[in-house]
């Protein structure tokens, strides 16, 4: 018993204790906003909470890998994932017009998800293995590492996660060190191509964005999704109606309200005091995860620690500016709010490395 | 690009810190533009928001007021409501319309008919309303709808309020009916501003008293402020304003009365209208042929519809209002008092009837309707014999003007007022009008044939009652009216609804008496009526009349018997009885029946003894052949 008990011991103290409690009142948070938008629907509570549980554990076990192994792991996790991508593209299950499933006989599987913890690992791997003479062309070689999967998941369609996977690659070689001027540069050919992309983008993507731009044009259709989730939030006013007492929620108002616009649920129960406390957690999430990177010892953790809390919140800022009607309507999961066991699982998977990180600066400097 | 090899660790740190840094502004920045977002939102446009989730969330549910009965004098049902079970579409909620009518008639039976119907209001409505295929489900029928709800999107079973006519087709002229509203009946009711009060109706009022008094049966919408979900469903009740009902009408027409009447007609065609002449109220109005106005209710199927609409006995035609006929003899009394009041004749003026009239310079022969003619004619006589000659004379010395402006006082040519829609002001000609509508003059002729009610004089019979009333009552001219009182629902006490008098008309009375007396003479053995008064315990006044259908060429004779029933002459009568002391005043006008005594008047006399003695008619039987005129 007491080998037991100290073996435990040990595990969890490679848990950052800060970033813990922070994840953990976001998952509490979480378990309340998914009981008020269920109706306290059991099935849907017990899937959370089993998800939850899942999710933490994975945390718990990442964690307790050093993060010399961890590194080791972003090339093959890329290799497998850019090929599943190809094969995606070749043998790929089509589901509402876009070719992102892959059948493996016992599950459908989405390779895309993949990649969102591979590419910054492959990355981080790759600019620590050159830390000693780093040059433009290893930049270079980063750009092309990110833009093969991002092109493979952009001609699926899939815009948003492409684009969600391409910010985690950019996060990545911005804090390698890439040059002010090509950030600079790169994003005024950005904003110069966006009338040749706006022709690229399908159809269904150009119309969310216009969407976006006048909701009520179509308030039945595409734009009923915006218009009722910010009525939620408006009505919601500064303190809220109250758990369970919105009825833009109660009433079926929201649409995918445990999933994607759960922001909804929240801003009208518990109104603007309560949006400023939950915006407000996740910046506590980026600044530990900041200050993680900044003491850690080897480069690897340290572009892992900012890539992925930058990452974190890069995800917050969509989903909310989705809800709240200032982005178009994406496919994406405010984390650890939403329902749902890939994201959770996927998210605590990149804050178990970045406990890692944070855990093994001793080990790793003896 | 510039990239040199890393050598210093501390300045590879130092950098890596100031990107952490411009990382953290970058997050910074983020997290203003949401709180910034969600400000506006929840803070400085909360008002509007909180408005749209209430108006999300509350929906107004409209409850249809229960709608007023319509009772007759005695207090029988005329037009009452009862709740059954209908199964209505809403072709937007449908997933394929076609489908939908085929999968319903293998549960229940549904006529062609039915689809019919349905389909026609189909088309006259929008693609959001509910539109019944059948009512009137048996209980079983409720039931395997209901079991089968899941797989029919957009079938519904309601309880609905219906309207039933059970006095029969005889009472549908006075009545009307109720039908679904239409386009335009919510136009018109946009225009009155009264849309809002129909927001849980489906039916209004389309004829007859069901349209006139359509604002006091009624009633007031309620409404019911429910809470409803995203999908329209209502979850809980959070106010009610409760529907008011229509108010109850009852009748002066008396239901009996009305039976007996119709029945009097036999297999004849026409119009009677019966009135108190001391309140104006409407005793009987009957037009024949009715119809049976349950059929509209629920909407009419367009075979029924066309079958009535186009049948030749027209029964959609309120001959009672609004069939215009030239009042023949039955004007002569009318003319008669003219006479007296302008001064152009004294009661005891007389004139030798040789059979035929002539104007000074013309060859043309008016000719009366007795050969060889009446021989000395007083007023009485004039009336009595219905003498021609006398009135042709009369007319020419009185003239067109004077003859239309001394009638106009008795409302000819003006629409009496009665509390239905839709009745005609039939024509009183003169000089003006003439002028007026033809650009042309009047004709000395023209004048003569006026005297005896022919040429373009045009009365309803409900215009000729409403001057035999003024007759009767001594000059006072009222509008009639069917409805006498009104109540709430249920409440004990009738509110009276009063009648209007539009004026009094001053005569002599040792004229009136003069006329009257002629109308009594006609009812009296060797009066034209005579055969209709034998027998009767009470003394009747009245005056026949006939109305060309065809012309007869100049020295012709008329023979009923050889003309087709349709071009026979239409039969008129007026009457009035007690003759000293009138309670009834009755006018008839019988299509193609021939002559006033023979048809019309033998119907007065069952509508008289029916009302005066509760006699209802045996063996009186209805002569045809062409009788005294």
């Amino acid at each position: 018993m007491p080998r037991t008990s100290h073996w435990i011991v040990r595990r969890l103290s490679h848990l950052d204790i800060i970033l813990l409690l922070l994840v953990l009142a976001l998952l509490g948070i979480s378990l309340a906003a998914v009981a008020s938008a269920s109706g306290q629907s059991p099935a849907r509570m017990t899937g959370h909470l089993i998800n939850i549980g899942l999710a933490l554990a994975v945390m718990v076990v990442i964690a307790n890998v050093p993060p010399h192994l961890l590194s080791k792991v972003g090339l093959p996790l890329y290799v497998v994932g850019v090929v599943l991508l190809i094969a995606v593209a070749l043998f790929g299950e089509v589901r509402n017009g876009s070719r992102r499933w892959l059948d493996l006989g016992f599950m459908a599987f989405q390779p895309s998800e993949l990649l969102k913890l591979a590419l910054p690992l492959m990355l981080a791997w790759y600019f620590q293995r050159n830390e000693a003479a780093l040059r433009a062309r290893h930049f270079l070689v980063g750009g092309v590492l990110l833009l093969v999967p991002f092109l493979l998941i952009l001609r699926q369609p899939d815009l948003g996660t492409a684009l969600m996977i391409g910010a985690s690659g950019f996060y990545l070689l911005f804090f390698a060190g890439l040059p002010w001027k090509v950030i600079l540069g790169g994003g005024i050919l950005g904003a110069a191509s966006l009338p040749v992309i706006w022709g690229l983008l399908h159809d269904y993507q150009q119309r969310r964005v216009l969407t976006l731009l006048d909701p009520s044009a179509d308030p039945l259709g595409a734009g009923y999704h915006i218009i009722q989730s910010t009525i939620a939030i408006g009505s919601g006013g500064l303190f809220g109606k109250g758990w369970m007492q919105g009825t833009q929620t109660q009433l079926d108002f929201i649409p995918e309200r445990t999933t994607d616009f759960i922001f909804a649920v929240f801003g009208e129960e518990f109104g603007y005091v309560g949006a400023i406390f939950l915006v407000g957690l996740y910046l506590a999430i980026v600044a530990r995860g900041l200050v993680i990177a900044a003491r850690a010892p080897t480069p690897f953790g340290r572009l892992m620690a900012a890539t992925l809390s930058l990452n974190l919140f890069t995800y917050v800022f969509v989903n909310m500016g989705m809800v709240s009607g200032i982005l178009p309507v994406v496919g994406v999961p405010l984390p650890l709010m939403s329902y749902g066991g890939t994201a959770l699982i996927t998210l605590l998977l990149g804050m178990g490395i970045v406990m890692s990180v944070a855990t093994h600066r001793q080990l790793n400097k003896t | 690009m510039r990239l040199t090899p890393l050598k210093n660790l501390d300045s590879e740190l130092a950098r890596f810190h100031g990107r952490l840094k411009a990382g953290a502004a970058f997050v910074a920045l983020l997290a203003t533009i949401l709180l910034g977002r969600a400000f506006y939102l929840q803070v400085v446009q909360h008002e509007h928001y909180i408005e749209r989730a209430e108006s999300n969330r509350i929906s107004l549910v409209p409850t249809a007021p229960n709608r007023g009965l319509i009772l007759d004098r005695n207090g029988r049902i005329l037009a009452e409501n009862y709740s059954a079970y209908t199964l209505e579409i809403t072709r937007a909620k449908t997933a394929d319309l076609e489908t939908t009518l085929s999968e319903l008639g293998e549960l229940i039976e549904i006529t062609p008919g039915q689809v019919r119907r349905f389909r026609r209001l189909l088309s006259e409505s929008h693609e959001f309303e509910t539109v019944p295929l059948k009512s009137k489900l048996t209980d079983e029928e409720v039931a395997i709808l209901a079991a089968n709800r899941y797989r029919l999107p957009g079938v519904e079973v309601k309880a609905r309020l219906f309207r039933n006519y059970q006095a029969g087709p005889g009472m549908a002229h006075v009545v009307g009916f109720i039908g679904r509203i239409n386009d335009r009946d919510l136009e018109r009711l946009r225009e009155q501003n009264i849309e809002g009060n129909y927001r849980g109706s489906a039916y209004i009022g389309k004829t007859g008293l069901e349209q006139s008094y359509e604002a006091l049966l009624h009633g007031r919408t309620g409404f019911d402020q429910m809470e409803t979900d995203a999908s329209g469903r209502a979850v809980r009740m959070l106010s009610r304003i409760p529907p008011v009902p229509g108010k109850d009408l009852r009748l002066h027409l008396d239901a009996e009365l009305q039976a007996v009447a119709e029945q009097a007609f036999g297999d004849f065609l026409g119009g009677l209208v019966a009135l108190d002449p001391n309140t104006g109220g409407v005793l009987a109005l009957v037009s024949k042929p009715g119809f049976d106005p349950n059929l509209f209710v629920d909407g009419i199927d367009p075979e029924t519809w066309k079958s009535l609409n186009e049948s030749p006995d027209r029964p959609m035609v309120n001959r009672a209002l609004r069939g215009v006929y030239p009042p023949g003899s039955t004007i002569k009394p009318l003319m008669a008092l003219a006479g007296l009041e302008l001064g152009l004749r004294k009661p005891t003026d007389s004139i030798v009837d040789p059979g035929h009239f002539s104007l000074p310079n013309s060859r043309h022969q008016f000719r009366d309707w007795k050969r060889g003619g009446h021989g000395v004619v007083d007023l009485r006589r004039s009336i009595s014999q219905s003498c021609d000659t006398y009135y042709y004379k009369l007319a020419v010395d009185m003239g067109i003007d004077r003859m239309h402006d001394y009638l106009a006082q008795f409302g000819l040519g003006e629409k009496t007022g009665i509390d239905l829609d839709g009745e005609s002001a039939g024509l009183l000609p003169s000089r003006d009008w003439k002028q007026r509508r033809f650009k042309q003059p009047w004709y000395p002729g023209e004048t003569v044939i006026a005297g005896i009610g022919q040429g373009y004089h045009l009365t309803t019979p409900l215009q000729l009652a409403t001057a035999a009333a003024m007759l009767a009552n001594g000059g006072k001219r009222i509008e009639p009216r069917l409805v006498q009182a009104m109540r709430e629902p249920l409440a004990q006490d009738w509110q009276p609804l009063p009648g209007v008098v539009r004026g009094q008309v001053a005569i002599t009375p040792k004229h009136l008496e003069a006329v009257r007396e002629g109308m009594m003479d006609v009812m009296r053995p060797g009066g034209t009526a005579a055969r209709s008064a034998a027998g009767a315990p009470y003394a009747i006044a009245g005056k026949t009349g006939t109305a060309q259908v065809v012309g007869i060429k100049q020295g012709a004779k008329y023979d009923a018997s050889r003309l087709a029933r349709e071009h026979r002459d239409h039969a008129l009568f007026i009457a009035y009885a007690p003759a000293e002391n009138p309670t009834i005043v009755v006018a008839v006008m019988v299509e193609n029946g021939g002559s006033g005594s023979g048809t019309a008047a033998p119907i007065a006399r069952a509508v008289f003894d029916y009302y005066l003695t509760g006699k209802r008619p045996g063996g009186l039987p209805l002569e045809t052949e062409n009788a005294a005129d």
